[in-house]
């Protein structure tokens, strides 16, 4: 079994993404799978694309569904990757050390190198988000894109993961979520951001922040505001206002 | 720009303090170029990276205009357009029955000759003859051209099925249009509304700016049967009943004129409310504008109590009262006949709630949130400016509410009235070209009198001649109609005839059904390019696809004789067509996003763009609009051959896009032109012109000088500057349309007035629709006998991953959406003992489909939905025959008629607007039933096979993009 860094790493980078803002467009998604069909990763198969049954490696992916009822009720766009736990269950399963905790970073990747493909970090990991390359035999995730986020190659502006850079809601944000002081911190508190399923203690890196309660600044549903008529009707509104 | 190859990232990766190996820097890319995105409409700037002499990665253009470094999931899978086994690779000619996918190839000089016989015999003889139609074309600059070089009346691109209503209900209102014309001021607004927009367009700026709201905490209220997409993050969804979004805009209105929440002096300024118009029932000029000696109009000025021109910078207009004018006749102003309308107790909200399906409290509460952002939030920028009157104003006062219109609103037979209404809304609040309000796009705003009238009257087309003008224009009055002097249609689509005289994209959903009928007229070739009108983009498809089939009596020859067509995948149309043109991808080719055409400007500045080729096809392929130019000067046709016959572009697209001048100074792109690349907007050809482009990433951008960008209309440095660009003819100030003249004009024909009246049979038609003020009536659909048979609404939305059947062969994007559902209401299924995932029979008047259900509480309980496009014909695109697509996904386009049940007379008309044409597609009226047991387990209808096409590639088992930069060999013997 493979150990955790032995202390928690300095830095704790992740992503914050916005289910108040996401519109379910699978943009990070389908970006995020051609930076890294190229990448780390690389490649991430797709098998019988053509087919009856296309399947393929995807790091990120997007799940759509609707809570509660009537005036309450909402459609909610679910983008979900590996959200990087400090108690990563995918890290102490893993036999060979293949999967395993950056002790400077706290990113959780996968070695290829050392990876047997027994899929035992994605029976561990709760949120299922471990994808199996059946054609490469080993198991891949998300990196946060570690090929780009220090890449001296890219620009410094460039230097976020790739679904970050391409969402065109903004609704994912990327940076440390140890310093207090980071912007992904500072929305985390100013949002309410929240932790998948606290319950399995696994005390994901990743957050999300909820949706804001609906009806906006002025009013909203329930309110009784309405506009009164103007005093004498409206054509003796009108004399009045062109007689000022 | 290009990322530089660093050799230090060409080294064994480190060794991590963890012990692994990871190469945090790699080479991402031996060259990166900057062109222009195809996936979808928005036309977003974007990166190629190439690795090892493939394409590696698309990014968004962090500099552009458009998406600002952001893309879109369509764009992201641009590499798999470009890989698609779908692909055309060589021309290809028909040698078994239409339909059956049988065709030789063939050189391309064999296919260029073959095209030219047949265009040349039609041009030689009647040129009406050609049909020619371009789908999602991005190159109307030029296919329209080319059309009316060729002089054939029967040219338009997709606008017809699309948005005309959205662009013609703002072009005739305020000059302009939601969308391309026009934007929401993102940074200011206060309060955004959003009609029907079923996730399109334009797809990353809505997006981008939904998020500036949610930053700002700026309320977001969206009007949509269906709560997906943008609606699910709206602050407010208004789940209406499609079709009723005219009624509940005029219920806000009667509530904000109720209570005095109107700009007044923006009404009196900028628009046409203090207009008379003659109130003399029965005359010749009644409904049209009471104007003086010199034809300008007049209203009644306070100050000196009399008739004054209306654009007289002195004149302090009155907006009420019935005024003497000549003769003793009287006229009203413009805005007391709409107090007057919308005051009706018809449009209360009590009156209309629960048709809407949205409560009166709610619609009562809209309006005072309206009221209160345009009135107690205004936004002022400190900016002084100077109106069309000379008035000079110390800063910019905005009204700060906005607002969005699209394929909701559209593809209604109501959706024209419906858009001007919700244009009317935005006026009578002051809010449009304001901070915080609608804001203008250059080109736009244009006046409707400097916009170009339609051409393709009987006396505009002989044999090989071209037409004296455009084909697509904006009739003002009835003597612009494309008719004869029985009022017959002169164009294959009817578009300009009495059936749809405001027609100002062609009706491009009428086209085949016409052509087979030989109403009005039968043809000898169709030409079309991108538009899938075998499958998807047609109405009423099984039927369609007979009449492409259907041949003349007992002869051999097809009722329509010669199909050609150019697409770059083996799409349904493909197998319908005599003779293929294979076209290129969007990174393969020269291209222009031309100002001339449908602009990517933004509302601070004026926008342009070229595609250049940063892939070099491996297949026998060529650009369409490279074609197009052969094909022209193969024909000799004007302005495509020199004095010596010689092809006058030479260069194919790309030296068009140089050199070919509509007016002299007047190309296809704004940028660097002239000597040295030193003039903008206007200038002579520039050879160098479209290498500064592609140093300048692909595309140019004119900044509008500060103190003209906002109320662009009426602000003379904005007009100065439009002016002196050639996007007006002229420095007049731009009044916004209230009430349109220009549709009583037809009304009083109607009335019998003018010489040319519309015949019997479209007479009440035309009385009835051509209301000067927007008007709510009940969509066709609905107000037919049958419709009690048929209670549900039925509506698509358009996946925010998909675009068109382009989108739904791509490798990544069919794997979001390998199939669709039909979503019904919750509580209806359950009330019809129908769950998730079982099939149903969906039946409308014209036929029924099979398909399988998804549950949703999220939609009108009236309405049922599905996604757009995804549903193919089983063998098209390369895809295996029984893919999810053709086994289970299905297309509610068998269910809509081309055309409406007959009238009484017998008559026919087609199943659009009444006013634009635009095609009525949301206006679908079906019932649904759970299938028997042993009918589930497939769509229907299904249709055979299409076989495999020659010359496409072998669809590959399994892909490994990316392979090649880290090999999985190697990972594999690790295992």
């Amino acid at each position: 079994m493979t150990g955790l860094p032995t202390a928690p790493s300095e830095k704790r980078l992740g992503l914050v993404i916005d289910l108040d803002t996401c519109v379910g467009c699978h943009a990070c998604a389908v970006n995020c799978k051609e930076w890294n069909t190229g990448g780390y990763h690389a490649p991430l198969t797709d098998e019988r694309p053509y087919d009856t049954d296309p399947s393929g490696v995807w790091l990120n992916r997007i799940h759509t569904f609707e809570v509660g009822e009537g005036e309450s009720g909402r459609l909610v766009h679910f983008p979900k990757s590996c959200l990087h736990c400090e108690d990563a269950p995918c890290v102490t399963v893993c036999p060979t050390g293949a999967s395993y905790k950056r002790s400077e970073d706290g990113i959780v990747l996968v070695d290829e190198d050392m990876c047997i493909g027994c899929k035992l970090c994605s029976w561990a990991c709760p949120y299922g988000a471990r994808e199996y390359d059946q054609d490469a035999g080993v198991m891949k995730k998300c990196t946060l894109c570690i090929d780009r986020i220090y890449n001296e190659n890219l620009d410094e502006i460039d230097r976020v993961p790739a679904c970050v850079a391409t969402c065109p809601a903004s609704a994912r944000h990327f940076g440390d979520l140890a310093d207090p002081q980071s912007h992904v911190s500072r929305l985390v508190e100013a949002r309410g951001g929240f932790d998948l399923m606290p319950e399995m203690e696994t005390q994901p890196v990743n957050k999300y922040l909820p949706p804001r309660a609906k009806g906006g600044q002025a009013g909203g549903p329930g309110s009784d505001d309405k506009l009164m008529p103007a005093a004498g009707g409206f054509l003796a509104w009108l004399d009045r206002t062109l007689s000022d | 720009m290009t990322v530089s190859n660093n050799a230090e990232s060409e080294l064994e990766p480190e060794v991590t303090v963890d012990g692994h190996r990871v190469d945090e820097s790699p080479r991402v890319s031996d060259e990166v170029k900057f062109t222009t995105c195809y996936m979808c409409a928005c036309r977003c700037g974007i990166k190629v990276h190439f690795k090892d002499g493939d394409v590696r990665y698309i990014e968004g253009n962090r500099d552009h205009p458009v998406n600002r470094g952001v893309l879109c999931a369509k764009g992201s899978a641009g590499i798999m357009h470009l890989k698609s086994p779908a692909r055309l690779t060589k021309p290809l000619r028909r040698v078994g029955e239409r339909g059956a996918g049988e065709f030789e190839e063939i050189e391309w000089e064999e296919a260029l000759d073959l095209a030219t016989a047949w265009l040349a015999r039609a041009r030689a003889t009647n040129p009406h003859r050609l049909a020619f139609f371009t789908g999602r074309d991005q190159s109307q600059a030029l296919t329209s051209w080319w059309a009316m070089q060729f002089g054939t009346p029967n040219y338009a691109a997709h606008g017809g099925f699309c948005s005309v209503n959205m662009a013609a209900a703002g072009l005739y209102t305020v000059g302009s249009a939601f969308w391309e014309f026009g934007e929401p001021d993102w940074e200011h607004t206060r309060y955004f509304m959003m009609f029907g927009v079923a996730e399109d367009h334009d797809s990353n700026p809505i997006k981008m700016g939904l998020s500036r709201l949610k930053e700002r905490g700026v309320k977001f209220v969206s009007v949509n049967p269906v709560r997906t997409g943008y609606s699910a993050v709206a602050d407010e969804w208004l789940g209406v009943t499609p079709g009723t979004d005219g009624l509940l805009v005029f219920a806000l209105i009667h509530e904000l004129i109720n209570a005095g929440k109107v700009d007044v002096e923006y009404l009196r300024r900028y628009t046409n409310a203090p207009w008379l118009v003659v109130d003399d029932p029965g005359a010749a000029d009644d409904g049209l504008f009471a104007r003086d000696n010199e034809g300008r109009p007049l209203c009644w000025d306070g100050k000196t109590d009399g008739l004054c021109h209306a654009l007289d910078p002195d004149v302090e207009p009155l907006l009420k009262g019935a005024r003497p004018f000549a003769d003793g006749r009287t006229a009203r102003p413009v805005f007391e006949l709409i107090a007057e309308r919308y005051l009706d107790a018809q449009y209360a909200p009590d009156a209309v709630a629960s048709r809407i399906g949205v409560s009166a409290a709610t619609i009562r509460r809209i309006a005072a949130e309206l009221a209160h952002a345009a009135f107690s939030e205004e936004v002022i920028i400190e900016q002084p400016w100077t109106d069309w009157a000379g008035r000079k104003h110390e800063r910019m006062i905005g009204r700060p509410v906005s607002m969005h219109g699209m394929r909701g609103i559209s593809a209604h037979s109501n959706g024209f009235h419906t858009c001007r209404a919700i244009h009317l809304l935005q006026i009578i609040l002051g809010s449009i070209d304001t901070p915080g309000g609608w804001r203008f796009k250059p080109p736009y705003p244009k006046s409707l009198d400097s916009l170009p009238q339609p051409s393709g009257h009987p006396e505009d087309v002989s044999p090989n001649s071209p037409l004296p003008g455009p084909h697509l224009g904006f009739p003002r009055k009835p003597d612009d109609l494309l008719i004869d002097d029985d009022g017959t249609p002169q164009r294959i689509d009817k578009a300009f005839s009495w059936e749809a005289p405001l027609a100002a994209h062609g009706m491009m959903h009428t086209v085949i059904s016409n052509a087979w009928r030989g109403d009005p007229y039968p043809i000898d070739t169709l030409f079309m390019y991108m538009a899938n009108m075998a499958w998807n983009s047609a109405m009423n498809t099984a039927e369609t696809i007979q009449m492409l089939t259907e041949k003349e009596g007992a002869t051999d020859e097809y009722k329509i004789p010669r199909i050609i067509y150019s697409d770059a995948f083996y799409s349904e149309m493909v197998a319908y067509a005599d003779l293929v043109l294979p076209d290129t991808t969007y990174l393969e080719r020269w291209d222009c996003i031309s100002l001339l055409d449908r602009p990517i400007s933004d509302a601070d500045s004026a926008n342009d763009a070229i595609r250049h080729p940063v892939v070099t096809p491996q297949r026998d392929v060529r650009p369409f609009q490279d074609v197009l130019l052969d094909l022209g000067a193969r024909l000799g046709l004007p302005g495509m051959v020199d004095e010596q016959g010689n092809p006058q572009y030479p260069g194919g697209y790309r030296d068009y896009m140089i050199n070919h001048e509509r007016r002299p100074g007047v190309g296809m792109l704004s940028g660097w032109r002239g000597a040295n690349g030193i003039m903008s907007g206007t200038g002579p050809p520039n050879p160098d012109q479209l290498q500064r482009y592609i140093d300048n990433q692909g595309f140019w951008q004119g900044e509008i000088p500060t103190e003209a960008r906002y109320f662009k209309n009426v602000n003379t440095a904005y007009l100065d500057y439009a002016y002196e660009n050639s996007f007006v003819a002229t420095r007049s100030p731009i009044i916004l349309q209230l009430y349109s003249e220009e549709l009583q004009q037809f009304r009083l024909a109607a009335r019998g007035h003018g010489p040319a009246q519309p015949p019997e049979k479209h007479r009440e038609r035309i009385e009835t629709y051509f209301d000067p003020l927007p008007f709510w009536y009940r969509p066709f659909e609905e107000a037919l006998e049958v419709a009690d048979r048929f209670q549900l609404h039925a509506v698509t939305q358009r996946p925010m991953a998909m675009y068109h059947s382009w989108g739904s062969q791509n490798a990544w994007l069919r794997q979001i959406h390998t199939s669709n559902r039909l979503y019904v209401p919750r509580i209806l299924a359950q009330s019809l003992g129908i769950d998730d995932e079982d099939w149903v029979w969906v039946e409308s008047r014209n036929g029924r489909i099979k398909t399988r259900v998804r549950l949703m509480d999220g939609v009108n309980p009236n309405t049922v939905w599905t996604w757009n496009a995804i549903g193919k014909r089983a063998g098209a695109w390369n895809l295996a025959e029984d893919s999810p697509e053709s086994k289970e996904g299905f297309l509610l386009n068998h269910l809509i008629h081309e055309l409406l049940p007959a009238r009484e007379s017998g008559y026919r008309y087609s199943n659009s607007d009444p006013v634009t044409g635009q095609a009525a597609w949301y206006d679908l009226r079906v019932r649904i039933e759970k299938v028997a047991e042993e009918e589930a387990g497939e769509a229907a209808p299904q249709f055979n096979p299409l076989g495999k096409l020659s010359g496409v590639d072998e669809r590959p088992s399994i892909l490994r993009i990316g392979a090649d930069v880290t090999d999985s060999s190697d990972k594999r013997q690790g295992a």
